[in-house]
């Protein structure tokens, strides 16, 4: 057994002629709490889709409870997504189903749960989220962007996963209804044992949230550390991103 | 510059083409392989079979209507009760019923497929299903393109009872044929190749309706543009396909 929940070794993607990823290098323990960083579009949504097998890396090395999952056949795949799941950037509920069939969807389909039972804790799942029972028969296209955020998120801890990715859990919430969401994505580490990767640039829900934080800059994770480091640390980069300043080392893009 | 152009689109279509040859052997090896998702396909096949009635029911009626008009006028010389009613029953069964029903469905079917699969893609809905333990492949495709397969052969069916019915309508009240002589010689002329013929070519052209929908669907990128490309590639290349297809399914089953 080892102690890492993913390993990164040397992943490189790229899209055509973009260079997305250009080796990172990046583990996860078990139970551990990561929190990744970074520009808008520097790849962080990228990097956690190729540990979900969503995104197949160019070259280099992803181990998931210390199996590779990089060219793995898509049903040796389908075991590994059994023990994860993912709270997506726009959230990527199905229009076709009602909000608490999106929440129990994994129990239904991928834990073969009954209807009933699913729906239980369905409901309990939106509680926790901060949303009422009456939402639950609405359809998707019926509820604000921050519900269906909360929705993803209630979707995505419903199946009690081993490891679970957050991407942007609080981009759209309210200052309070951040700080529910960051509770509970701690509770899940801290109380049901799961691994988690979350990505954010929120740095109260940073704070919060996470055991570690990692820096990714143009295809590169250039600093990780314990969350405390980041006040103290000297990098650049890192003070840069969390005290917000336009200058600095890193330039954005900015394109006309 | 023209080679380089001709080289760049023939290395673009021999890419969608494997693409494609791709998508359709994942598809097959996924029909035979549980789960089976019942109720999708039951959902689809109402789609395909009951919603297309109208449509189908129109477009035949009208065109054995004009076919009963056109081969008195045209062949009227040595015309008989016999020969409209062998012409319309062979037009309708052999040609005209599948080959309408084909295209009409293609524009309904064909072209919503595309448009609910890539809008499922550009906003990640297809990644989630992965995410959560379910193979889009099954959940999907599969239903959609059985249903194509199954219920295709259904409306040509009652295409070509619509279809006879309206060159009788014409021979009847326009033409003054004689009622029982008519339906006598429609009859005596029907052989069951005409209609199993028929039927296999809509089979054909269900799966060649729904498979470019589907697919074309499933590869669409770049938002609500590329949604709207992929409806209209889908409804295009089939619509070619079903006409090519058609010409080489006739020769099979009447070319001696
Ligand atoms: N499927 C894809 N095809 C092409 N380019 C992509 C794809 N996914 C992401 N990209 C590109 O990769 C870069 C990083 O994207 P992403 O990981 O979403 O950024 P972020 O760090 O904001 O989450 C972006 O420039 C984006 O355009
Ligand atoms: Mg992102």
């Amino acid at each position: 057994m080892t102690e890492f929940k993913v390993e990164m070794t040397n992943v490189k993607k790229a899209f055509g002629p973009k260079k997305v990823l250009d080796r990172v290098d990046l583990s996860v323990k078990k139970g551990e709490s990561l929190v990744i960083i970074g520009g808008s579009g520097t790849g962080k949504s990228v990097t956690i889709k190729c540990i979900q097998g969503l995104l197949v890396p160019d070259s280099g090395s992803i181990k998931v409870d210390g199996t590779e999952i990089v060219g793995m056949s898509e049903r040796q795949l389908e075991q590994i997504n059994q023990k994860t799941s993912m709270l997506f950037q726009g959230a990527a509920l199905f229009d076709s189903l009602n909000i608490w069939e999106n929440v129990a969807f994994g129990l239904v389909e991928g834990k073969k749960m009954k209807k009933s039972e699913a729906k239980e804790i369905a409901i309990e799942k939106l509680r926790q989220v901060g949303l009422t029972p009456d939402v639950a028969n609405l359809y998707p296209d019926e509820v604000s962007g921050g519900m269906k955020k909360r929705i993803g998120l209630a979707r995505a801890i419903a199946t009690n996963p081993e490891l679970i990715f957050f991407d942007e859990p609080t981009t759209g919430l309210d200052p309070i209804m951040s700080d529910v969401i960051n509770n509970l994505i701690r509770d899940c580490v801290t109380n049901l044992g799961a691994t988690a990767i979350t990505i954010t640039h929120d740095m109260s829900s940073v704070r919060k949230i996470a055991d570690r934080v990692a820096m990714l800059y143009k295809g590169k994770i250039i600093w990780q550390g314990s969350v405390a480091e980041i006040n103290s640390t000297d990098n650049p980069y890192i003070q840069q991103f969390v005290n917000g300043r336009a200058e600095g080392p890193i330039q954005m893009e900015i394109k006309s | 510059m023209i080679f380089a152009s001709t080289g760049r689109v023939t290395l673009k279509f021999l890419r969608s083409t494997g693409e494609l040859a791709l998508f359709m052997t994942k598809t097959l090896s996924h029909c035979v392989k549980p789960p089976f998702y019942f109720k999708s396909l039951l959902n689809q096949m109402i789609e395909i079979g009951f919603y297309s009635l109208p449509v189908v029911a129109l477009t035949t009626l009208f065109s054995g209507m004009v076919i009963a008009l056109q081969s008195y006028s045209g062949l009227s010389s040595f015309s008989s009760e016999g020969v409209v009613a062998s012409v319309v029953e062979l037009t309708i069964t052999r040609e005209l019923g599948p080959v309408l029903a084909a295209l009409m469905v293609a524009g309904r079917v064909g072209a919503r497929m595309a448009a609910e699969i890539g809008t499922m893609r550009v906003t990640e809905q297809i990644d989630a299903l992965t995410t959560l333990s379910t193979n889009p492949y099954k959940y999907l495709i599969v239903p959609r393109v059985l249903a194509g397969i199954f219920m295709l052969p259904v409306l040509v069916l009652i295409g070509d009872i619509i279809g006879i019915f309206g060159g009788y309508l014409i021979s009847i009240y326009k033409l003054d044929f004689n009622s029982a002589n008519y339906l006598r010689n429609t009859w005596n002329f029907l052989r069951s190749i005409d209609i199993y013929s028929g039927m296999t070519k809509a089979s054909v052209f269900g799966f060649i309706v729904t498979m470019l929908g589907c697919y074309n669907g499933y590869h669409s990128r770049g938002g609500a543009e590329g949604v709207g490309s992929a409806t209209t590639n889908a409804v295009v290349a089939s619509s070619i396909l079903i006409l090519v297809s058609n010409y080489w399914l006739t020769e099979l089953f009447f070319a001696r």
